[in-house]
């Protein structure tokens, strides 16, 4: 069987910002055709990796390839098949949307005509059309995301790199980016995003790396890396103290595994893998023996909790050294 | 949605060619940007023009020009070349804008010539100024300001006046990197105007205390103002100093250290570039 090739490939990258490493060996492999998640939070690193991917900073080890090309020694050609959305839309916001792809495809090496059909066509393409002349800086969030997009889009890249796409924006616009970044990959384009966001890792991304203090400490499908982190839970808070054993044993026959109990929230909460069977089965449980419940759902791990189950550790604390596989 | 990938060019001929046609790209986006902020533009160009009316009709009545001769006509050459001053404001601003907002790694990222994103902003700059001493040269003459000394000399003055903001583009592109945004703009304005108070913009060296005025005439655009006004002839040209007396010299030699300088810092910043 013929091994698809890798859009990105990155070895054992390190980069020091004064005192500080940022990166301490990060390795990432993409395949092409794929959308790919670095998850990780505020100051993990993920950025800088974006950053050198798309040949903005030098490493100070290691390399990295991307679309076949090396990020240092050929930074044009690379340069020439790669889209950046950056964390702040960078558009010019004195210009309408219009002039700011025109300039871009002018930029990229289209001539004025072939720049103002690709300028109309995305246009259309991300929604934007009948905006007219007004400055983008007056785009709202997930507008001028979305011409953030287009920019990236001027040259069909094969490899597009978003960082942190999504945020400060509303749920809506959320969802539109997510929409568009979806389009991108079902039309071939390799997506690298990063996110502080388990959620939006596991909905666009096949693959994920997690990223902490500069070290992937885990890579896997979301699927993997949530049931690493104990997967979902059942969760009951139950009305009435002296009944809160009760419950508990509830919840871990429908769970098929022990419940933790937590007695001043009145809770009992077990990881269910059958989510919605388990959900089931302990409603009906509950009901049949009349015990009076406060509130009862399925919860997903948060990136909290799947950062304390690979580190050991919460977010900004000190992580635990290594790098834990997690089969797919 | 498929389009070609334009390859990056790999002759010289090739590279230059992209490298001019990227730079007027951005050349034209900056002029975009005054058509679409008319108003913003036209503060600019009057403000100086203000600051002449003031000074020449507020304080005017007060001077004397050492040597005889008006003091509105004393004062238009320092004018232009406080002109020429704040024209580092507007690169500062620019510059600091696009690094701050993520537009210049946008730029770094593209498969475009990187040499365009300065070419592009000092062409621009030096079309601004341009029209800057256009507006006031007309209000020079309404108010009596005129060359002596034929037109030859008086394009030579305007020409050494845009040596100058030529000089201080790359001031302004360096200052613009290594800020941390445009808020910074006023830190660059409260640089602006002590500079271009201590020469001989405004008032003749040669009535400041001994130190002070020595450090006005050998401010840098004080040699600019003077040679300015050698070439104009009229008031105020003329004096004792070697520094006056080798000012059109040092109006070429100033802004040449100034680009030396500034112009490898500001490269080696923007290669630098990293958050």
């Amino acid at each position: 069987m013929r091994v698809p090739p890798s859009a990105i490939v990155a070895e054992g990258l390190r980069k020091r910002y004064g005192g500080t490493e940022a990166l301490a060996g990060i390795d990432l492999e993409v395949p092409a055709g794929t959308v790919h998640g670095l998850l990780g939070p505020n100051g993990a690193g993920k950025t800088t990796v974006v950053r050198i991917l798309t040949t903005l900073v030098r490493p100070d080890g290691g390399r990295a390839e991307v679309a076949g090309h090396d990020v240092a020694r050929e930074a044009a050609r690379v340069r020439a098949r790669i889209g950046l959305v950056g964390q702040n839309a960078a558009v010019d916001e004195v210009l309408s949307g219009r002039q700011n792809l025109v300039m871009f495809g002018r930029l990229y090496g289209l001539d004025a005509r072939a720049a103002r059909l690709r300028a109309d066509g995305l246009l259309d393409r991300f929604r934007l059309t009948g905006t007219g002349g007004t400055p983008a800086g007056k785009y709202s969030g997930g507008m001028r995301r979305r011409l953030d997009l287009a920019a990236s889009m001027i040259l069909a890249p094969p490899v597009l790199f978003l960082d942190e796409p999504t945020t400060g924006l509303d749920p809506r616009s959320r969802a539109e980016v997510w929409d568009e970044v979806r389009a991108l990959a079902r039309g071939g384009t390799t997506v690298l995003l990063t996110t502080q966001y388990l959620e939006e890792a596991d909905r666009l991304a096949e693959g994920i790396s997690v990223i902490d203090h500069g070290r992937v400490i885990a890579t896997g499908t979301p699927e993997a890396l949530k049931s690493r982190a104990g997967g979902d839970r059942v969760d009951v808070v139950v009305r009435d103290a002296a009944r809160l054993d009760e419950a508990a044993a509830i919840v871990a026959r429908a769970a098929g595994v022990h419940a933790a109990v937590d007695r001043d929230a009145l809770s009992a909460g077990a990881p269910v893998t059958d989510r919605v069977g388990a959900l089931t089965e302990a409603v009906r449980a509950l009901d049949e023996a009349g015990i009076a419940v406060a509130d009862i759902g399925l919860r997903r791990p948060t990136l909290d909790e799947v950062f304390l189950r690979l580190t050991g550790a919460g977010p900004g604390e000190p992580a635990a050294a290594g790098t834990a596989e997690v089969p797919a | 949605m498929t389009v070609s990938v334009p390859e990056p060019p790999g002759t010289l001929p090739g590279r230059l060619r992209r490298a001019a046609a990227d730079g007027r790209t951005l050349t034209a986006r900056a002029l975009a940007h005054w058509a679409r902020r008319p108003g913003e533009v036209a503060v600019g160009l009057l403000f100086p023009v203000v600051l002449v009316l003031m000074m020449g009709y507020l304080f005017g009545g007060q001077m004397t020009v050492p040597g005889g001769g008006s003091y509105r006509e004393f004062i238009m050459p320092g004018m232009f070349a406080m002109t020429m001053l704040f024209g580092l404001e507007t690169t500062f601003a620019a510059v600091a804008t696009d690094a701050a907002k993520g537009v210049t790694d946008r730029f770094r990222a593209m498969p475009m010539a990187s040499s365009a994103i300065v070419v592009g902003r000092g062409a621009a700059d030096l079309i601004h100024s341009a029209a800057a001493l256009t507006v006031m040269t007309g209000c020079g003459l309404l108010i009596g300001w005129r060359w002596h000394d034929g037109p030859g000399g008086a394009l030579a003055g305007l020409g050494l006046l845009l040596l100058l903001r030529f000089a201080l583009l790359w001031v302004g592109v360096y200052l613009g990197l290594v800020a941390n945004g445009p808020e910074s703009l006023v830190a660059v304005q409260i640089l602006v105007w002590p500079v271009g108070f201590l020469s001989s913009a405004m008032v003749a060296p040669s009535t400041m205390p001994g130190w002070l005025g020595t450090a006005a005439e050998w401010n840098p655009l004080s040699a600019t103002v003077t040679a300015c006004r050698e070439l104009f002839g009229g008031a105020g040209a003329g004096g004792g100093s070697w520094a006056s007396g080798h000012s059109v010299a040092l109006a070429v030699a100033w802004p040449l250290l100034i680009t030396a300088v500034f112009f490898p810092l500001a490269v080696r910043r923007h290669r630098h570039l990293s958050r």
